[in-house]
Order: C-alpha cells, then sequence, then structure tokens
C-alpha cells in the first residue's frame, strides 16, 4: 500500500518470482548444495582409479558455469523481483533477518571463493596436493549447505513465525517450528537431484564406455541411497504443516480448476519417486541406461520440487508472513484501521480519495490495484475476471452481488485475506469488477504509467519539516 | 514536494543507524571494485582483440585478460548482495520506489547479466577453437561489452531517481527517468574509473605469479606495464573533467559543506597518486618492476573511499527533509492504527449474544442467499433435501463434491464443527 506498484498484467506479479526463484532453488539445490558433495565424492574415488578424474572434472565444469551465471543471476534475481512483487513482505522480512542474510552472505562469499578455486585448481593441485583438492571440494559443498540452513530458516519463518509475534526478535524468528523439518526434507531432495543432473552431464559428455557404466552405477547408489532419506524428510516435514494450511494443499497443488485430480496427482508424485527409483536401481544393476531414461529423473524432481515449492508458497496464505502481513502486502494489525476509514484514505498514491457515483470505477480500479493485483491480474495469468466467470458464468455480474461476496470471500476461500477496505471502497471494487466483464482493459503498472496521486496532496509537508534541509 | 509522503515499514532498523551506513560505504566499494574490473576487463578485452591483427603479443594479452573477467564477475555479483541488503534496509522507501518506477529495466538486469555472463564464459573457451572465426569470436564478446556498458545506466538510474523524490512524478518508465538528476555525468565517471582501475590492476598482475604461464606477455611486461599506466593517467586527468561535471550538475539539494570536503581530500589523493603513475611512466625498468604500485593502489582506495563518504554525504542531505516527513507520517498513522485495533477489541467484546449460527452464516453468504441463487443454491432449495439432517450439511460443507452440473465446486469450510453445527441448524430453521 505504501509503496508504487509495479506490475505485470500478462504474466502476473507471482508467476514473475515464482520463475526467477523456480529456477534458482532447481539450481541452487541439485547443482551447489548436492552438486559440489557428488563431484568431490567423485573426486575421491579418483584417488583410487584416475580415469574418475576426467568425469568428476567434467560435471563440475557444467556445474560451475550454470552455478556462476544463471544460478547467481536468479539468486540476485529473487531480491530484485521481490522488491517488485511485494515490497512490503520483503523489506519486513529484511529488517528481521537482516543478521541471518548478512551471515549468509559471508558465507557465500567463501563459497563463491572456494568454487572459483576449486574449478581453476584442479589441474595445478596434483599428486600430493591432490587429497587437499578433494578435501576443499568437502569443504565448499559444506558452505554450499549452510547457506542452504540459514535460507531455509527464513522460508519456514514465512510460513509459521511461531514465537516470533510476542518477541519480534531474530533469535525467535530463526527458531520457528518448521526450520528444522524443512531442512530435513531440502538436505536430501538436493541430493537425489545432484544425482538427476549429474545423468544429464553424463548424456552429453564424451567419456569412454567403461568410465560411462562406472558412472552410471554410482550415480545410481547416490540416488538410492538418499531417496530413503527423501522420504523421512517429508514425512516429517508434513506432520509440522498447520492443519489450516493442510486444508489448503489441494488447491496449492492442482490450482481450483484441477482441485478434483488432487488424488491422483498425489498418485502422480508417489509414481515419479517410484520410478527415480527404479530407474537408480536398473542402472546399478546393469551398469547402463538409454539416454531418454537417464533424462527422466532430473525432469520428474525438478516437478517434484516445483509442486513442492509451489504449495510452499501456497499454503502459507492468506499471509506473506504468518499472521503479521497478508498475501496483498498489508498488515494484518492495519485492517481495523482501514477497514473503518478505508484505504483510500491512507494510502499515499490514489488519485481518488472520496468516492462518489462519477468517480466509483476509476476508485475501484485503484483499489484493485491496492488490494489485488500482489496476486491477480485483469487480463492475464490467475486473472479477475477468469475467477468470476467460474463462479457467474455467463450471467450478468451485479456489483452488489460481488461486493457482498468479496465481503465474507476469505472465509470461503481461506487463502485469500479478507477485504481490507471499508463497505464504499468493496462496492467501487465490485463496480469496477462487473465493468470488467464486457469489457476487460490491460491494468498498468507504475512501470509504465507513472505514479497517480491527488493534486491536493502535493506540498503537504509540514512546515517544521520543510526546515530540516536549511 | 510534489509527491504524496509514504509511510515506513513499523519495525524497528537491525543494528544502529550510523553502523549499518559505514556497512554501506565500505561493501559498496568493495562491489564496485569488483564490478569496475568486470567492466573494464571486458572492454581491454575486445580492444586488444582487435588490436591482435597488427600484432600477435595482443592475442596473448586479450586471452589473459579474458581469464580475469569471470573471475572478477563472479565476485562483483557475490559482493554486491551486501550493499543491497544495506540500502534495501536503510532506505526501503526510496530504493523500492525507484525500483518499481523503472521496473521493466531493473527486472532486465537478472536476464541481461547472466546472459552477459554465459557469453563471457563462451568466448574464454573458444579462443583456440574459433581462432579462424575472429568476426564470430570477437562478436560474442561485444555483445557482453554491450550488455556490461547497458546494466550501470539501469542501477544509476535507479540510486539517482530514489534521491528525489519530488520528482518521482516525472518518472514515466525507465527511459524517462534517466532525465531526472544527473544520471550521465554519473555513468562517465563510472566507465572512466572502470578503464583506470583495470590499467592498474593489470599492472599489478603483470607483477604477480598468475601470469607466469604467459610467457609472451612476460617478455614484453616493461612495455605493456608502460601502456596500461599511461591509460590510467591520461583516463584519470580525464576524470577533472568529468568529476566537476558530476559535481557541478548535481541538484542544489543536496549539496554541503562537507560534501565538497569529502570530494576534495579524494582528489588531493588522487593527484597523488597520478603524480606516482607519472614517475613509473618515466622510470619503470624489468629488475624495478611496478615497485610503485602498491602506494599507488592505496592512494586511489583512499580516493574511492573519500568519493563513496561524498556521496553517501549527498544521499543523507538530499533526503532528510523528506525522510523527517515520512517520518513523522509514519508515527501519526501508527498512533492511529493502534487506536482502531483498540476499538475493534472493544466492539467485538460488546458484540456477544444473538443467534449465533445466523452470524456464522455471514461466512457462507457469498454465495447462498435466501431463495435465488447466487454462486451456489439457494437456502430454500438446500432445506429441501436436508430437511431434518443438519449433521448431513455439515458432513457436505467439510469436504464438498460436486453435484450440479452448472454450478462450481463449493470449496471446503474450515470452521469448527460446532460452528458447522449452528449453521447448519440456522439454515434449515430458518424456513
Amino acid at each position: 500500500m505504501d509503496f508504487p506498484l509495479f506490475h505485470l498484467d500478462f504474466l502476473g506479479n507471482r508467476l514473475l518470482i515464482a520463475l526467477i526463484a523456480t529456477l534458482h532453488v532447481v539450481i541452487s539445490h541439485s547443482l551447489a548444495v548436492g552438486g559440489m558433495a557428488l563431484v568431490a565424492m567423485m573426486e575421491r574415488k579418483g584417488l583410487r582409479d584416475s580415469s574418475w578424474d576426467q568425469i568428476a572434472k567434467k560435471t563440475l565444469f557444467v556445474f560451475f558455469v550454470v552455478t556462476t551465471t544463471v544460478g547467481a543471476m536468479t539468486g540476485v534475481g529473487i531480491w530484485f523481483s521481490a522488491s517488485l512483487v511485494n515490497p512490503t513482505a520483503i523489506a519486513s522480512l529484511i529488517r528481521v533477518f537482516f543478521w541471518a542474510w548478512f551471515v549468509e552472505w559471508l558465507v557465500f562469499v567463501t563459497e563463491v571463493v572456494m568454487i572459483l578455486y576449486y574449478y581453476l585448481t584442479w589441474d595445478k593441485w596434483t599428486g600430493d596436493r591432490k587429497r587437499a583438492h578433494v578435501q576443499l571440494g568437502f569443504n565448499l559443498a559444506l558452505f554450499s549447505w549452510i547457506t542452504m540452513v540459514i535460507i531455509v530458516a527464513i522460508l519456514a519463518f514465512m510460513m509459521d513465525p511461531g514465537s516470533w509475534h510476542q518477541s519480534k526478535n531474530l533469535l525467535s524468528g530463526f527458531l520457528n517450528p518448521i526450520y528444522l523439518p524443512q531442512l530435513a526434507f531440502r538436505t536430501p531432495l538436493a541430493m537425489v537431484m545432484a544425482g538427476g543432473a549429474a545423468y544429464w552431464v553424463l548424456c552429453f559428455v564424451k567419456v569412454d564406455d567403461e568410465l560411462r557404466s562406472k558412472a552410471t552405477a554410482f550415480i545410481g547408489k547416490w540416488i538410492l541411497g538418499w531417496l530413503p532419506f527423501l522420504l523421512l524428510g517429508s514425512w516429517i516435514y508434513y506432520q509440522v504443516i498447520p492443519e489450516a494450511m493442510k486444508a489448503h494443499m489441494g488447491v496449492a497443488i492442482t490450482t481450483q480448476e484441477y482441485i478434483s485430480w488432487y488424488k491422483s496427482t498425489l498418485y502422480t508424485i508417489f509414481g515419479a519417486v517410484g520410478s527415480v527409483a527404479v530407474i537408480a536401481l536398473s542402472a546399478i544393476t546393469f551398469k547402463k541406461l538409454p539416454k531418454l531414461v537417464m533424462i527422466l529423473p532430473f525432469i520428474f524432481l525438478i516437478g517434484l520440487m516445483g509442486m513442492f515449492e509451489r504449495s510452499r508458497e501456497f499454503i502459507r496464505k492468506p499471509f506473506a508472513i504468518g499472521g503479521y502481513l497478508y498475501a496483498n502486502g498489508i498488515r494484518k494489525d492495519d485492517y481495523p484501521l482501514l477497514q473503518k476509514e478505508g484505504i483510500l484514505a491512507h494510502a499515499p498514491y490514489v488519485s481518488i480519495r472520496e468516492i462518489t457515483p462519477e468517480n466509483t470505477i476509476t476508485a475501484g480500479r485503484e483499489l484493485f490495484t491496492l488490494t489485488c493485483t500482489r496476486c491477480h491480474t485483469v487480463t492475464g495469468v490467475n486473472s479477475v475476471t477468469d475467477r468470476f466467470k467460474v463462479m457467474y458464468g455467463a450471467e450478468k455480474w451485479e456489483p452488489q452481488k460481488i461486493s457482498d461476496y468479496i465481503a465474507v470471500m476469505h472465509q470461503a476461500r481461506t487463502f485469500m485475506p479478507p477485504f481490507p477496505g471499508n463497505e464504499k471502497e468493496r462496492f467501487a471494487l465490485a463496480t469496477y469488477i462487473t465493468s470488467l466483464q464486457n469489457n476487460p482493459e490491460k491494468l498498468e503498472g507504475v512501470q509504465s504509467h507513472g505514479l497517480e496521486f491527488n493534486a491536493k496532496d502535493e506540498s503537504k509537508v509540514p512546515a517544521s519539516v520543510q526546515e530540516v534541509n536549511q | 514536494m510534489k509527491t504524496p509522503i509514504p509511510h515506513d515499514i513499523p519495525l524497528p532498523l537491525p543494528a544502529a543507524e550510523g553502523f549499518l551506513k559505514i556497512l554501506l560505504v565500505v561493501s559498496f566499494i568493495a562491489h564496485i571494485l569488483f564490478v569496475n574490473l568486470m567492466v573494464g576487463g571486458s572492454l581491454f578485452t575486445l580492444y586488444y582483440q582487435w588490436k591482435a591483427k597488427q600484432k600477435k603479443l595482443y592475442d596473448d594479452l586479450a586471452q589473459f585478460i579474458a581469464q580475469t573477467i569471470t573471475v572478477n564477475k563472479s565476485m562483483a555479483v557475490v559482493l554486491g548482495v551486501a550493499p543491497l541488503l544495506l540500502i534495501n534496509v536503510l532506505y526501503t522507501v526510496w530504493f523500492y520506489s525507484s525500483n518499481a518506477l523503472t521496473g521493466i529495466a531493473w527486472i532486465l538486469v537478472i536476464p541481461l547479466v547472466a546472459i552477459a555472463f554465459l557469453l563471457t564464459y563462451l568466448h574464454k573457451y573458444t579462443w583456440e577453437k574459433w581462432r579462424n572465426q575472429r568476426t564470430l569470436h570477437m562478436s560474442i564478446m561485444g555483445v557482453a561489452v554491450l550488455i556490461f556498458l547497458f546494466i550501470p545506466l539501469i542501477f544509476l538510474a535507479n540510486v539517482n531517481l530514489m534521491l528525489f523524490p519530488d520528482r518521482w512524478s516525472e518518472a514515466k518508465g525507465f527511459f524517462s527517468t534517466l532525465l531526472i538528476g544527473n544520471v550521465f555525468p554519473r555513468y562517465f565517471h563510472f566507465l572512466a574509473a572502470s578503464i583506470a582501475v583495470t590499467a592498474l590492476f593489470l599492472v599489478w598482475m603483470l607483477k604477480t605469479k598468475w601470469t607466469a604461464s604467459y610467457k609472451t606477455l612476460l617478455d614484453q611486461r616493461v612495455t605493456l606495464a608502460r601502456e596500461f599506466y599511461k591509460i590510467a593517467l591520461g583516463i584519470s586527468l580525464a576524470q577533472f573533467f568529468f568529476g566537476p561535471l558530476l559535481l557541478f550538475t548535481l541538484p542544489k539539494v543536496g549539496l554541503s559543506g562537507s560534501l565538497y570536503l569529502a570530494i576534495g581530500c579524494g582528489v588531493f589523493f588522487a593527484a597523488f597518486a597520478m603524480h606516482l603513475m607519472a614517475k613509473e611512466i618515466k622510470t619503470l625498468t624489468d629488475t624495478q618492476f611496478a615497485q610503485r604500485i602498491l602506494p599507488i593502489s592505496i592512494l586511489m582506495t583512499l580516493t574511492v573511499l573519500f568519493m563513496a563518504s561524498g556521496r553517501h554525504l549527498y544521499r543523507e542531505n538530499a533526503l532528510a527533509s523528506h525522510k523527517e516527513a515520512v517520518r513523522q507520517k509514519t508515527e501519526a498513522y501508527q498512533a492511529k492504527v493502534k487506536e482502531a485495533q483498540l476499538a475493534a477489541s472493544e466492539i467485538e467484546a460488546l458484540a456477544g449474544g444473538g443467534n449465533r449460527g445466523q452470524k456464522l452464516f455471514q461466512s457462507c453468504a457469498g454465495c447462498h442467499a435466501k431463495d435465488t441463487r447466487l454462486v451456489g443454491p439457494p437456502l430454500t432449495e438446500i432445506a429441501k433435501i436436508y430437511e431434518g439432517n443438519p449433521a448431513g450439511i455439515v458432513a457436505w460443507a467439510k469436504a464438498p463434491g460436486k453435484k450440479r452440473a452448472d454450478y462450481p465446486q463449493m470449496p471446503p469450510m474450515t470452521l469448527p464443527d460446532e460452528d458447522l453445527k449452528a449453521i447448519a441448524e440456522y439454515m434449515l430453521g430458518s424456513h
């Protein structure tokens, strides 16, 4: 509410952040956290059987190039997109977790220096120093994992802040109830995914047949060895997801349209994990896999992870920060004031302060921007018009009906935040939505049309402030 | 002020403000050093690869510099995270506002830089393979250079725009923000610095063991170092034009005596460093190779430290009045928030009594009306189906199926059983 609001009406803001974050998570889990451990293991095998060295180095090369380009930039991209998509949420998180992030940054700098060193000294630290190089690889894997240890605390905090509500300090935020279970899930997931990614590398690099079959079997063992931990981790994690959030699981995994497919989707997940196990087992037994099969585990695991991240993001709704900040970027504490006096009375960048019959639709559009656009578009992905089409079909929409629905929507659709404004504003929003039925007009964000505000608000700086600068 | 005053985040800063600001200035210097080396390095690589047609030596030199870019770029990104975090936490309102106002360009930084990084790797690892396709090979670096030259404009537009909230209303997309404040003088100052810093870095590299495997470069290192020193000195002289241009085009709002003092100190150390560079150019030999590179680097670091402090002082001055206005407005708003919360909790306490089922039914009223179809069927219809069977309604509400082809499916209700029972009884009893 307090920031100029960026909006992508085609892609949707949520999808922007989701695309960047998912890409980052896939790369950081499989190529960095799991990947470095796997490469170090392969390099260690090279101490006894030097043929391993070439496959270890080739795998590292691919992991190194991808993590230090797309991996690094999508990591920064999460910050960039979060500042656009939900500035209040990311700003609040930074205030609470600043030192966690700062320490993470120190670990992260160490990790980058180590990966540069690890890769660039591969051919230099030979002979007696090879053992030290292997050790460097394991240290690097440890540091990669520590970055995950820190960031998972923050992700878990967003779902359930635990006792932070009372104490509002870093430690209580860090030790939230979902933290360790989520870590227990993500760690083996990263390891299994690294195996999937290593199979991809194996598909595309040139190595002799003997090494190929040795590597095929070894990666199979790696995957199969970590899979039970992944199952255990998911079970532990599932136990601590609050009941109210579990109720959203169906929609989270399948979306509203396909909620009836929830059961079959669950079977698909088990099927995918099962087939990863079968593929790993046949790799161990036959020491050989057709390329087409070899690429499957990584694809299945990316799908699984995408689903997990989507449901993690989804089930914490209606909140962006559990119990503190709603997904619409408005604090729970602000609700009583805004529902009484109106959002338009307090949001800085609105052109309308008083709703009149003439300006109702414009006011509704501004309210839509303020309260809906963090998740919904008008014409694109997850559009408000589609949502209401599902409910009312071809029937003519009526502002009063829609307004009445919005008033209680959060009780029926418990992943939706309550409407933060007053009754007049709710009606204006409903009027705007109604106008979209026959005339869905693309909504622009502040990045293209600039700031809108009320001329009366200009030079509202108190006299006492004017002098500060003199 | 032309734009309205927003509210700040009502959570305390994670540490003393002054301490965080020192961290910001220091961590930013570390970041910008590697950015300079990355941008400067890519320019040098392209330049020497182009000159390699005349002299084979320059091909080796270009390849050597290309090796440094991929390392420096990784450091530039990772060291950028700390200042990003700090500017987010210290200047939340101002930085996020300019991010949103330049939104498309801001988010394009991510894919563009990722592409440029991939190109630098491609360029580095195809050096031998594409030796006979020089144009193709050079154009890979060419595209990377273009991206590296464009990205700083996006960052400068942001750190510049955030300083002038009264002009936020003029921002209509990224390109319009380039005209607010003095983005371009800052840009040229930055580019010149990148070239000078990289030239000095290359002198230093010629002195270290990193060049050991580049025999041809080592043989010619006096000539090369002299050339780099000349470039560094020439560009530093040019900064005596770009620097004042930057200073005199700054909007008046943030100018102060302390700013001039900081800049003056920076210039003093820079002049001293330039004096040493000139000496080096005269006295450089293979036995006494680049002996003054350390003092020169220290002096230049001091220059950067003072310039960065000056920049920080300007930011503080420029934002002082707006910051204070935001603080006052946030305080007043938070007082109102508390007041409204208190009032709301009192109303809730008074509101006991009345028909519980009727009140709870409000959760359902968005979709179910008495005798007309809204989203779901009317109560009259439901009452017929469940006559004398409130438990049936409860069971359905908890796990609804889909009965009617022309209605959307009802979402499951998460209210406690006793509430659902009260609602069901109200639904059946109200007719």
